[in-house]
């Protein structure tokens, strides 16, 4: 029972208990100062304010909105409009520039890339990989081979019309499928595959029956030494960097099936300074050749 | 804290009797503590002086760093993420030297705790120091405390109220300055000043030094006792920490009680009969700016101001008797004078003031260490992940990093870059064609880090490891300061 009417004293502080007591524990009567109690009032009327200044109240349908009308959706939609605008002046320069002049100014150049960098790992990286790495079917952008061209141009290029895509400027030529439309027969095929595995790999066998069938039908491409032409986008043949693989059992997919990969164009997509963005940065990974 | 029990000398908390309801919030009592000379006083005023000297003048000291980099002696640059304090400079990735700071500072607390309590509260502490410069200009406008009693209880007239107008004029002004010397600390001194008198400084200097002003005015002119008493938890934390080995202002009881007017206790003496010093003249009562009565034993609300001490001391020469009635004395000797025993000499050196003191010092030096032998350039090297390892058209092995150079000075500088531990591989920067045996030459624009994407590659036959530690190495041209750091070649 709490005793209000006798005070109780504690002998040992001197101070009045509360009349409170638990299994003989007392509570001390000291008060905590009347304007510390005041700030607490205060600030859950403080607190009420938000109730109606800010979504609160979750009910079926949705929270109240709240009289400022603020939403987390729309801080990010006002965050977004401000970096849009912060990047501004460097997109308008992107836009101005040619790429061989955006590559020459080491800041924008740098601002490209980072810029590139992002836009990349939206649109590209589902196929190219998150750095450009690639994977079987997938050219590595990192590496120095490409086939249709790495200069700054060639590579606008590529990315805005795309490849086999429907684009009437967007790279056109397949790999015919040599075996399935019986061009060529098995002992053929084994034959040529032999032949252009020994022109990236050391080998004493004799390819001379391969190399035959290769001079009759794959130089227009290739080329009479292999070693491609990006207008057609025909591999360069004696290098070690294979798209769809380059072991024999590779070679005799591909030359079996044929090949045509597809990449989007993007031209229609993405808007000029990004496809800029998107050549810098592509064109720093490994290009050039 | 012990509290000693004293016989019927705190008087229980008001409503007494009957069945008057307990007040569960308190009323605030206005204190009016009175001036007081002495010892402890004048170590306060010092103190006082100098910090509050150092404060407001110190952002216009000036220390010259070279043209292009700020001339101000301690300088918080928040936009360039610089901190300068004179001949030191520290850019963010060495933020571990504030953590250092903040190490020190708190070793430095307890070590002052393990010595005499919460001796920084009553010395040192921002609070007591601008509460105190807020009294004295109470008192120099509204009198000491009797005035000021006497005015308290009276109603306002044309005089009080010409005095409480200049005390807060003052106070605000205080407070003011206050605040913007604050914001001094965050830009070029002069300048902001300048920009300040014409309006022209950016909003959040305007808004720092309002909230300063608001908050100094408020804690030092109302909330003062109230701050230590009922906002700050180092009362409670250097409860835990403190032993009873530690000074803490003390009434000595055996030499003062009974306490009784000085002709009572004449009387007393003189027909051999027991008489306390005390004269029970209220003084340290009066004194104490959060309204202890330290008779009562060790209170929470003692700040270790000795004021009390000062007070006591010029009641005590004045009535011929010893001074020392209160001062700073240990919780053991308390102890041991209830138990009729001889006090003891205070013991400063100790295991725990020695420990304290050697971890303070090894913090220090470590740091000291840490600053002397750092150099004037930094590099960092981060291989790159995906892909780890490039096969280029030749067969070679390409590995790519990120190289980011960190150039401090405030001048432009050349660097070599160069490969050591992989003699077969060529190091070459993106975008720039030159890379060989013996490196590439890098210019680093003053005061700023520089971010290369750098290629290794190792010709076809080297039949590499999938790893061979490998070593960037940055060599200025001119002093020929070298940095390495270590990575790893990635190869199939
Ligand atoms: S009791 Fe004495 S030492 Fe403690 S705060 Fe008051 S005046 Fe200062
Ligand atoms: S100042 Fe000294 S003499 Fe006066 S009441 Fe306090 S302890 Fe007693």
């Amino acid at each position: 029972m709490v005793d209000h009417t006798h005070q109780d004293i504690d002998a040992a502080t001197g101070t009045a208990t509360t009349g409170h007591e638990w299994d003989g524990i007392k509570e001390l009567n000291t008060p905590l100062p009347k304007w510390w109690l005041y700030v607490l009032y205060a600030t859950m009327v403080w607190a009420v304010g938000y109730w109606f200044l800010y979504p609160a109240i979750p009910l079926p349908g949705g929270a109240t909105p709240g009289i400022l009308g603020w939403s987390s959706r729309g801080a990010v939609t006002i965050d977004l409009k401000e970096l849009q605008a912060q990047r501004a002046p460097m997109v308008a320069q992107l836009n101005k520039d040619s790429l061989q002049q955006i590559a020459a100014d080491p800041k924008l150049a740098q601002f490209a890339r980072a810029y590139g960098h992002s836009a990349f790992g939206v649109n590209c990286a589902p196929c190219h990989g998150s750095n450009g790495q690639g994977s079987k079917g997938y050219p590595n952008l990192t590496a120095d081979r490409w086939l249709w061209g790495g200069t700054l141009d060639e590579i606008s290029a590529t990315i805005t019309h795309g490849a086999r895509y429907g684009d009437p400027d967007g790279h056109q030529g397949d790999m015919p499928a040599w075996g399935a439309s019986g061009i060529l027969n098995k002992q053929q095929i084994d034959d040529v595959a032999n032949y252009v595995y020994s022109l990236s790999h050391k080998t004493t066998a004799d390819v001379s029956a391969g190399k035959k069938v290769f001079m009759d039908n794959c130089t227009p491409c290739h080329g009479e030494n292999a070693k491609g032409n990006i207008q057609m986008g025909a591999p360069n043949l004696t290098t070690k960097i294979w798209l769809y693989g380059g072991d024999k059992a590779d070679l005799i997919q591909t030359i079996t099936n044929g090949r045509g990969g597809h990449m989007p164009a993007w031209g229609s997509k993405l808007d000029p300074a990004t496809i800029k963005a998107l050549t810098v940065y592509v064109h720093s990974l490994g290009g050039g050749q | 804290m012990s509290a000693i029990p004293q016989s019927g000398d705190k008087k229980p908390a008001p409503a007494a009797s009957g069945s008057e309801e307990f007040a569960l919030y308190e009323s605030r009592k206005q204190i009016y503590p009175q001036s007081v000379s002495g010892r402890f006083r004048n170590i306060k005023w010092i103190l006082l002086a100098v910090g509050m000297a150092v404060y407001y003048f110190l952002p216009f000291a000036r220390w010259s760093r070279g043209p292009d980099l700020p001339s101000q002696a301690v300088l918080v640059d928040l936009t360039n993420g610089r901190f300068y304090f004179f001949g030191i400079e520290i850019w963010p990735q060495e933020v571990y030297y504030f953590t250092g700071l903040l190490i020190l500072a708190a070793f430095t607390l307890f070590l002052m705790n393990a010595v005499a309590g919460r001796i920084w509260c009553g010395y040192l502490c921002p609070q007591t120091v601008w509460t105190d410069l807020f009294l004295l200009i109470e008192r120099w406008t509204q009198g000491d405390r009797r005035d000021r009693l006497k005015k308290a209880k009276q109603p306002w007239t044309l005089e009080t109220i010409a005095e409480a107008i200049l005390k807060h004029s003052l106070w605000l002004m205080i407070a003011w300055w206050t605040g913007g010397a604050w914001v001094l600390y965050f830009a070029d001194a002069p300048t902001l000043v300048k920009q300040l008198a014409t309006f022209q400084a950016p909003t959040t200097a305007y808004v720092w030094i309002i909230i300063l002003t608001s908050t100094t005015y408020l804690l030092a002119g109302f909330a003062r006792e109230q701050v230590c008493l009922y906002m700050c938890p180092w009362p409670r934390i250097q409860a835990a920490l403190t032993d009873e080995y530690a000074l803490n202002v003390t009434y000595r009881v055996d030499r003062g009680e009974p306490r009784g007017s000085v002709k009572k206790a004449k009387v007393l003496r003189e027909a051999g009969k027991p008489a306390g010093d005390c004269v029970d003249c209220n003084q340290c009562v009066a004194v104490c700016p959060t309204g202890v009565d330290i008779r009562n034993g060790l209170d929470m609300g003692c700040i270790q101001c000795g004021l009390c001490i000062d007070a006591c001391d010029n009641v005590m020469r004045k009535i011929n008797r010893p001074t020392g009635l209160i001062g700073y004395d240990t919780d053991i000797n308390v102890q041991r004078r209830a138990e009729g025993l001889p006090a003891l000499k205070a013991r400063i050196v100790r295991p725990r003031t020695i420990i304290y003191v050697v971890l303070i010092l090894a913090v220090a030096s470590a740091m000291g260490f840490k600053l002397a032998t750092r150099g004037s350039l930094g590099v960092d090297v981060m291989h790159d992940r995906n892909p780890i390892f490039i096969n280029l058209s030749d067969g070679s092995v390409r590995n790519v990093y990120t190289v980011r150079i960190l150039n401090p000075k405030g001048y432009e500088r050349e660097f070599n870059l160069s490969l050591a531990g992989l003699p077969q591989a060529r190091l070459s920067v993106m975008d720039e064609p030159v890379g060989g045996p013996a490196g590439v030459p890098i210019v680093a624009p003053p005061n700023q880090t520089l971010e290369l994407r750098v290629t290794v590659t190792a010709p076809p036959d080297a039949h590499l490891p999938q790893s061979t530690p490998i070593q960037m190495v940055l060599t200025d041209a001119k002093t020929g300061e070298t940095v390495k750091k270590n990575d790893y070649f990635k190869a199939p």
